[in-house]
């Protein structure tokens, strides 16, 4: 099977044969996907926001649009960091963010209604999503008052500690002597 | 065989991948019998240091027999030798290494075109580790090639079990090697932070080399409780001030001696706001390191004292206090 990170191998180096199971669960991968996700959502809202709020017929929102971008982004680098965690749980509290801002625009008035609409129920998949990944991908850390198996006995000098340090010292005082003289 | 493979950013995968050839004379083939993972694994694992790349076999504490020598091993390897492996390559020949500097052997980084743009000087090949480093298999694996094999070795008898030698391969001489390099003396104090495996045998090398004082800093109860039965004094700093404990173990004088076990991804805690900080610019790639124990250590070690500094770093770091670290005689 073709495997491409063979193609870099120093030659006589192992090269894989087959791909076993990898310790990425599901739930990381779908930290990463909704990571690049708000990381292009975030790009177009920064770079075009005058597309989407014609779209949603909420012209004059460009600036609200743009932070929205920003926003984005930060909370896009931070799924796809080590600390993927707290980059879902903002994508959460922007998803929040983002149902406020479209309900603002369902006014009767509004002829692009519709697509706000659709925005809000994209926006309630999301966030179901984003809200899934964040529990799934939780610090498996026990908690404060977790009983803790602790190591008083063990010193790694098996006749003490100053045992040790005593032979350590005559030993240091042997080969400084060897040297001196 | 069987290997653990880096994929990616916390994609490690045991994959099937062809077994390791001698390529050299000087090399030398070992069935691996222990490896262990080191915690500079895991800044591998979280993709902190660079030049990692997909295919790249994982491990460098690593221990077994000899199961195949080239022709210039020159007789001190022979098949059914059972070595433990040291995680840097030497030669043995080069001017770093005739000094004692293995882990700076001029000869065993076989990238070092690398190395010499991004360190300005190459460093010794390691085993499992960046490309930085040569880029070498590592022994998470059931063989491993070990290059220079007739200097890369420490031979073990048998008769003693593989748990009570595979820390010859790294923890044990890193933590060794940070506390002789603080000259310590019968009258020094001195402070380790982090009692992960190379902090616990720096506290014991330092207890050895004669220390009067051994203090250790971590949070957690079950390490502090194994430094302080190796005679360390502990300070938990989630709930007292390292900065005061340590003053009063001193006399307000600071520590002579101080070693940084931890390095790039300190604990971050909201009491001590520039772990806060570093953690968000090490989140959106503005700072490769997290080095709140450095700027501590400078911060506390007493004038003319001697830092050391065995956890890893891989980059850039900010915000450390370079002027108490000059008028203290850095």
């Amino acid at each position: 099977m073709f495997h491409f990170s063979n193609i870099v191998r120093s030659k006589g180096d192992p090269t894989i044969v087959e791909s076993g199971p990898s310790l990425k669960r599901p739930q990381d991968q779908l930290a990463r996907a909704l990571g690049w996700f708000s990381l292009g959502l975030g790009v177009v809202e920064l770079l075009a926001p005058r597309r989407v709020t014609e779209t949603l017929g909420m012209e004059g929102s460009e600036t609200l649009v743009r932070a929205f971008g920003v926003r984005e982004i930060v909370a896009g680098i931070m799924s796809l960091s080590v600390e993927k965690n707290a980059g879902l749980w903002a994508r959460v509290g922007g998803d929040g963010l983002d149902a406020a801002a479209l309900l603002s625009g369902l006014t009767s008035d509004n002829p692009k209604k519709g697509n706000i609409a659709l925005a809000l129920l994209m926006v309630g998949g999301i966030a179901m999503l984003d809200y899934r990944a964040a529990q799934d991908t939780k610090p498996r850390r026990p908690p404060r008052d977790a009983k803790r198996k602790l190591y008083p006995g063990r010193s790694g000098f098996p006749k003490g500690v100053k045992a040790a340090k005593d032979r350590a010292k005559d030993m240091i005082q042997h080969a400084t002597a060897g040297v001196t003289s | 065989m069987k290997a653990l493979v880096w994929h990616g950013k916390e994609d490690i995968r045991c994959d099937t991948v062809t077994d390791p050839e001698i390529q050299d004379p000087r090399d030398a083939i070992i069935k691996v019998t222990s490896c262990a993972i080191c915690g500079s694994d895991l800044h591998l694992f979280h993709n902190y240091i660079p030049g990692m790349m997909p295919g790249d076999i994982m491990g460098h504490e690593t221990m077994g027999e000899v199961v195949e020598v080239g022709a210039g091993v020159d007789g001190k390897l022979k098949k059914g030798d059972r070595i433990v492996v040291p995680f840097t390559i030497i030669c043995g020949e080069c001017e770093q290494c005739k000094r004692g500097n293995f882990s700076v052997c001029e000869t065993t980084n076989r990238k070092r075109h690398l190395a010499d743009k991004v360190f300005g000087h190459a460093t010794a090949g390691l085993f499992g580790y960046t490309h930085l480093t040569g880029g070498y298999p590592g022994g998470q694996a059931e063989y491993l090639r070990v290059p220079f094999a007739d200097a890369t070795h420490i031979k073990v008898p048998a008769g003693i079990p593989d748990e009570q030698l595979l820390f010859l391969s790294d923890i044990f001489p890193t933590g060794w090697q940070a506390a002789v390099q603080c000259d310590i003396v019968p009258t020094d104090t001195v402070a380790i932070w982090g009692c992960g495996p190379v902090g616990q045998m720096a506290i014991r090398s330092a207890m050895l080399l004669g220390a009067n004082q051994v203090v250790a800093i971590d949070c957690l109860p079950e390490r502090l409780s194994m430094a302080e039965a190796a005679g360390a004094t502990t300070i938990n700093f989630e709930t007292e001030s390292v900065l005061e404990r340590l003053k009063e173990l001193t006399d307000g004088k600071g520590p002579e001696k101080c070693i940084d076990c931890v390095g790039m991804e300190a604990h971050v805690m909201a009491s001590l706001p520039d772990t806060v900080l570093d953690r968000a610019k090490q989140m959106v790639m503005l700072e490769s390191d997290r080095p709140h124990v450095l700027r501590e250590m400078i911060y506390v070690c007493r004038p003319g004292g001697i830092i050391s500094v065995p956890g890893v770093y891989s980059g850039f770091s900010d915000m450390l206090p370079m002027g108490a670290f000059m008028n203290k005689g850095g």
